[in-house]
């Protein structure tokens, strides 16, 4: 279908785009990579009054690890992330994040801020930047605030805690240290459908091998993404081994929430997510201990 | 309801237009200009049958809207074959039998392009992931790798030899 009538402005900054917010208010919706947005429109799913295009925005576009930390511009390609060899060699679980999205051609356009920003529970870095423990910057009227990723999901699809007026412009990721892994696993049917179930596990080990940090985000399997906060503490000051491994992948099931469709039934889609999240573990086991 | 006059080049040629701002990219290439070359297949991004590369990147036309191709240059299937010559992938498309009954063949010609300036030396595992969001139902993709592998090929040849490029020939 064609989407119905909408005013198309561009925003050249991000001043621009936040003035441009202030006079549109809720009638405005962002335009970054579109390949979410504008299916919506088409399927007249959403039918915003005005479109403000943020693609010609200069300096939303980078990736740079700096005191450690990765800052990932909000309107960042999937396909930089994909062709990085900053992420492909020290941020795999992002690499595997953005190998999964959609497709080679939709990700030239679609970005990690309209990924997460669409905040549809079937996208892939949401799951990702819960695992990471990520901290989101938003930029609004009242300055910049900071956003961690585990406050930023609603409890329904399409749901975020931005407030009016405002935009994502930044993903900040802690860069690995001795003893981090990571990895990001999804089944799908084929390329570009959304998720049958989706894990991503990120891991910290202490010298003794006991876990620090855990985090595990799951795609697509309840009606927003899901962080497994029980999976991740069962895991902490705890080696990473079979029985540890099996207990948070329990955990991690039963914090899912799936429903039954076209891609299988919930008992299945579970099962699947038990099954991702032990392997996830497990690499991100052997990626935190020096493997592949 | 916002029109824009829009300026695009397309396969060298320059345009000028005034588009509704919620006209598809696609639909103004077919419907207005004529360039029916670009087709549309799924309209929602999943098919890759209106792929058209968007200052040199891979992009389904469908998927962006034609204000948003102001300032940009274009390159559609029409403007591969140069005086009279088939482009290399048309060729390839050609030799290999890669196309039964051809309603994705622009959208994979276009990918693959893409594909080849990248990456000009593509394994097959590399063709089949890059052309992963083309579908053909007629399920002929075994040709459509053949056929990107002898064009990949051809363009290396050119690009040692440049002597269908140019009038003169050689360096």
């Amino acid at each position: 279908m064609i989407p119905d009538s909408f005013d198309y402005v561009t925003a050249n900054s991000v001043p621009e785009a936040l003035a441009l917010l202030k006079e549109h208010g809720d009638d405005a919706k962002i335009l970054a990579g579109g390949h979410s947005l504008i299916p919506l429109l088409r399927y007249r799913l959403a039918a915003p009054a005005v479109l403000i295009d943020i693609n010609h925005i200069d300096g939303l576009e980078y990736l740079q690890e700096t005191d450690g930390t990765l800052h990932i511009g909000a309107l960042t390609r999937e396909a930089e992330l994909d062709a990085s060899p900053l992420i492909r060699n020290r941020y795999p679980i992002l690499y595997e994040t953005a190998k999964n999205i959609a497709d080679p051609v939709v990700r030239n356009w679609a970005t990690v801020g309209g990924n997460l920003a669409h905040a549809d529970p079937a996208n892939d870095h949401p799951a990702t930047m819960l695992a990471l423990g990520a901290l989101l910057v938003v930029e609004g009227p009242a300055g910049k605030r900071f956003i961690p990723v585990d406050e930023f999901f609603g409890e329904n699809a399409f749901e975020t805690t931005l407030q009016a007026g405002e935009m994502l412009t930044e993903i900040r990721v802690p860069a690995p240290t001795e003893g981090c892994g990571g990895a990001y696993l999804k089944l799908e049917r084929k390329v570009g459908d959304y998720a049958i179930a989706g894990v991503a596990a990120y891991v910290r080990l202490d010298a003794a091998g006991l876990v620090t940090y855990a985090g595990i985000g799951l795609t697509n399997v309840g009606p927003a993404p899901i962080k497994a906060r029980a999976a991740e503490q069962s895991l902490l000051g705890k080696p990473l081994d079979e029985h540890t491994i099996q207990q948070a992948a329990d955990l991690a099931a039963a914090a899912s929430q799936p429903t039954s469709d076209t891609r299988g039934p919930a008992e299945y889609k579970r099962a699947m997510v038990h099954t991702l999240c032990t392997r996830a573990l497990n690499k991100a086991h052997a990626r935190a201990t020096g493997g592949a | 309801m916002s029109k824009h006059t829009i300026h695009v080049t397309i396969n060298g040629t320059a345009y000028e237009s005034t588009v509704d701002s919620r006209t598809l990219l696609v639909h103004w290439l077919r419907d207005d200009l004529r360039l029916t070359g670009t087709h549309i297949g799924c309209d929602t991004s999943s098919c890759g049958a209106c792929t058209i590369l968007v200052d040199g990147k891979a992009t389904k036309s469908c998927t962006m809207f034609a204000v948003q191709a102001d300032g940009r240059e274009l390159q559609t299937v029409e403007g591969l074959e140069q005086n009279g010559q088939l482009h290399p992938l048309q060729e390839g498309f050609h030799e290999e039998h890669a196309l039964q009954c051809g309603y994705c063949t622009p959208g994979m010609m276009m990918t693959g392009l893409a594909l080849l300036q990248s990456n000009p030396n593509p394994t097959e595992e590399e063709i089949r992931v890059g052309i992963s969001g083309n579908l053909c139902r007629c399920t002929g993709y075994v040709n459509i790798v053949k056929a990107i592998q002898y064009a990949g090929k051809k363009m290396r040849e050119e690009q040692r030899s440049p002597v269908i490029a140019g009038e003169g020939g050689g360096e």
